[in-house]
């Protein structure tokens, strides 16, 4: 039994050397020590500290500045890989076709250049797009700092020594799973996500009753109005929250015993410290509150790309690229001003 | 008379820091931070909480009381919030409709596999952003942002068509791989999250790594990444609900597939349902608690999730607040 073993291992061992290793020597092993051999011994790259050395005649300097750029280029390398793969052209195209008249016909699809002729359109044939564009501009003026306010005070609330803690978090959870998910559009058909208790118990009628309408009606235009933005701001919340379980309690500690009252702490560093987070905050929001599926802009360009295309100016395709892209450029603006705005009154403050 | 002069001058001395304290505490009852519980700002605080949480729990709330009730309550008006008796007939029919457990296994690989691939690769484009420089950055960052921002309505048709060539449509493979080159849904909010935290960092941490001898990977893997635990636990999140949540793209890229997502299975079980019964029949008018119960099994998973993965955001700080940041 042992000698058969034996013997099956001494026939495995001469097949490896005598006719594996030979060809596999020969065509792989070699080559590729001779490769890395001469590139780094050799006359084709030399690499030192100081140095890389190409073809024995280019110099190329190692300094911090080129380490760093090639670092930080190899931690993106997979993003701008995945960012010509798959993003670059869908974004492309529609800017390409935003140019062009789109027809639909039944052997395939038309296109005709027509220079700056949809935009023209957009603003001057358009009836709709351009009193619907400065509307949503004014309720984003509004709804924004709104949401971003109410998500910092949330956080801060949440983030404070109250019993129940996990409980709490998974309620402040709620809005971002529901508010992705389809369950939203169920629930706002309902009327559930308004609250009826405003409704049920006559608050509104009572100062209706004893005041008058005139403050009635922005009271629940208000109430209405804060209920739809908090359902934007669970994103926001996490985000703040993490980012206050970031800041060392130590420097609070240092600020208290200089005298600082936590109004002082939360300006100068609670606020400071989660600045950034404010800046991505405003950009989600923006974001997430325009391509809503009930933003009336968005389903206005909806609308326009399912809808059939005809010989008028304001349809197709091209039309509809376009005026996403107008849509887009109104939408970088608005953040551009918030951002803008959060880094002027940061500099005054210091 | 010295003794009485110290006496009274301690007692002068006591009461102006007391004086000042009572204003700080009216300061801290508006806009307090940490260290003190006074019991008007506690209630404040509670008050608060409970009411704007009232807001999100309402329908949540609503789903639960309905996806419990028989029919009869649901036709009966007088019955509000509490069933007259306890069903669990709407579950019942959900969970056989879908096959329950095999759905969540699916949902799970469907959400986890790109989650977990998306919060690695944002984590290390991120780290890339915020502490490198090199040529072009301001450009590949508006590039990104871009990306998020572009109404993703217009990119739509050509996404479909540019994944239908790359032969992706029908597979798992269309969600994973965006997601390992940072191209995910909201792929660039994730990047964004982790850039601003890195941001947060001090780079004098990394400057004393670096003089230890440490390479970027080296300081990237032992300082960058223990240091940003809420950064990834909140991206893991986000980025898992979003693909949980996921229909209408999902609907697109798994056409031909026998993997769906939970949301998308209670929506089809619910088309398939309202085709076998006709409308005003009695099982129709059960749909919508079936509906509501199946939105409650649907939303479960997250918030078990949820609940369990919140604590490291506490462990978090603890860490790092060892660390000497």
């Amino acid at each position: 039994m042992k000698k058969i073993f034996k013997n099956i291992i001494n026939k495995i061992e001469v097949f490896r050397r005598d006719t594996l290793l030979p060809p596999l020597n020969k065509y792989i092993f070699q080559p590729t020590r001779r490769f890395f051999h001469r590139m780094f011994h050799n006359k084709f790259i030399y690499m030192s500290y100081t140095h890389i050395e190409l073809f024995e005649h280019f110099k190329i300097k190692r300094t911090n500045k080129r380490r760093q750029a090639v670092a930080g280029l190899s931690f993106i390398f997979i993003w701008i890989v995945g960012y010509l793969i798959f993003s670059l052209y869908p974004v492309f195209n529609s800017f390409y076709l935003s140019f062009f008249k789109v027809t639909q016909a039944i052997d395939g699809i038309g296109t005709e250049f027509v220079w700056f002729n949809n935009y023209r359109a957009a603003f001057l044939s358009d009836t709709n797009f351009v009193e619907l564009l400065i509307n949503y501009s004014l309720s984003m003026l509004l709804n924004v700092p709104v949401t971003i306010v109410f998500a910092l005070i949330i956080a801060l609330l949440i983030n404070q020594n109250i019993r129940g803690k996990g409980i709490w978090r998974t309620i402040f959870f709620l809005p971002v799973i529901i508010a992705s998910g389809p369950v939203i559009g169920e629930l706002m058909n309902q009327g559930a996500t308004t609250l009826p208790s405003i409704d049920e118990y006559q608050f509104i009628d009572m100062i209706v009753n004893n005041v008058g309408s005139f403050l009635a009606n922005p009271i629940q235009a208000l109430f209405d109005q804060i209920l739809f933005v908090l359902w934007f701001a669970g994103i926001q919340i996490l985000i703040f929250l993490a980012g206050l379980q970031k800041i060392d309690k130590s420097i609070y500690e240092a600020a208290m015993i200089d005298g600082a009252s936590p109004w002082e702490a939360f300006w100068k560093i609670t606020l400071p410290s989660i600045k950034p987070l404010i800046t991505i905050s405003i950009i989600y929001t923006v974001v997430s509150m325009s391509i809503f599926s009930l933003n009336p802009v968005t389903n206005f360009i909806r609308d326009k790309y399912l809808g059939i295309s005809t010989d008028a100016l304001t349809t197709g395709w091209g039309y509809t690229s376009t005026i996403s892209w107008i849509f887009f450029i109104v939408m970088t603006l608005i953040i551009l001003i918030f951002v803008g705005a959060l880094n002027i009154r940061g500099r005054k403050g210091n | 008379m010295n003794i009485f002069s110290n006496i009274k001058n301690r007692y002068q001395e006591f009461t102006k820091k007391d004086k000042g304290h009572t204003k700080s505490k009216f300061k801290r009852f508006l806009f307090g931070m940490k260290f003190i519980d006074g019991f008007v700002y506690k209630v404040a605080i509670y008050t608060m909480l409970i009411g704007l949480g009232y807001i999100y729990l309402y329908p949540m709330m609503y789903m639960l009381s309905y996806s419990f009730m028989t029919m009869n309550d649901i036709i009966d008006v007088s019955v509000n919030w509490v069933p007259s008796k306890l069903t669990f007939e709407n579950y019942r029919i959900v969970w056989e409709a879908i096959n329950y457990p095999k759905a969540l296994v699916d949902a799970v690989v469907l959400a986890g596999l790109p989650a977990i691939s998306a919060t690695v690769s944002s984590a290390l484009i991120g780290y890339g952003f915020a502490k490198f420089d090199f040529p072009f950055k301001k450009i590949l960052m508006a590039l990104m942002i871009l990306t998020f921002i572009v109404p993703p309505q217009i990119t739509m048709i050509p996404t479909i068509r540019l994944y239908a060539d790359y032969n992706l449509i029908g597979s798992i493979m269309s969600f994973i791989y965006p997601a390992i080159l940072g191209q995910g849904f909201n792929g660039a909010i994730y990047i964004l999250i982790f850039y601003s935290f890195f941001k947060m960092i001090p780079n004098s941490l990394m400057e004393s790594a670096q003089l230890d001898g440490a390479g970027p990977m080296k300081i990237f893997t032992k300082i960058a990444i223990p240091l940003a635990v809420p950064a990834i636990i909140i991206v893991f999140l986000f980025s898992f609900v979003w693909y949980y949540n996921e229909t209408y793209l999902s609907g697109l890229f798994l056409r031909g597939s026998d993997m769906l997502t939970l949301p998308l299975r209670v929506e089809q079980f619910m088309v398939n349902y309202a085709s076998m019964y006709p409308e005003g029949s009695t099982a129709r008018e059960l749909m919508q608690s079936a509906k509501l119960a199946g939105n409650i099994l649907a939303i479960l998973p997250l918030l078990i999730l949820f609940f369990f993965t919140q604590k490291y955001f506490v462990e978090a700080i603890d860490r790092t607040g060892i660390t000497g940041e």
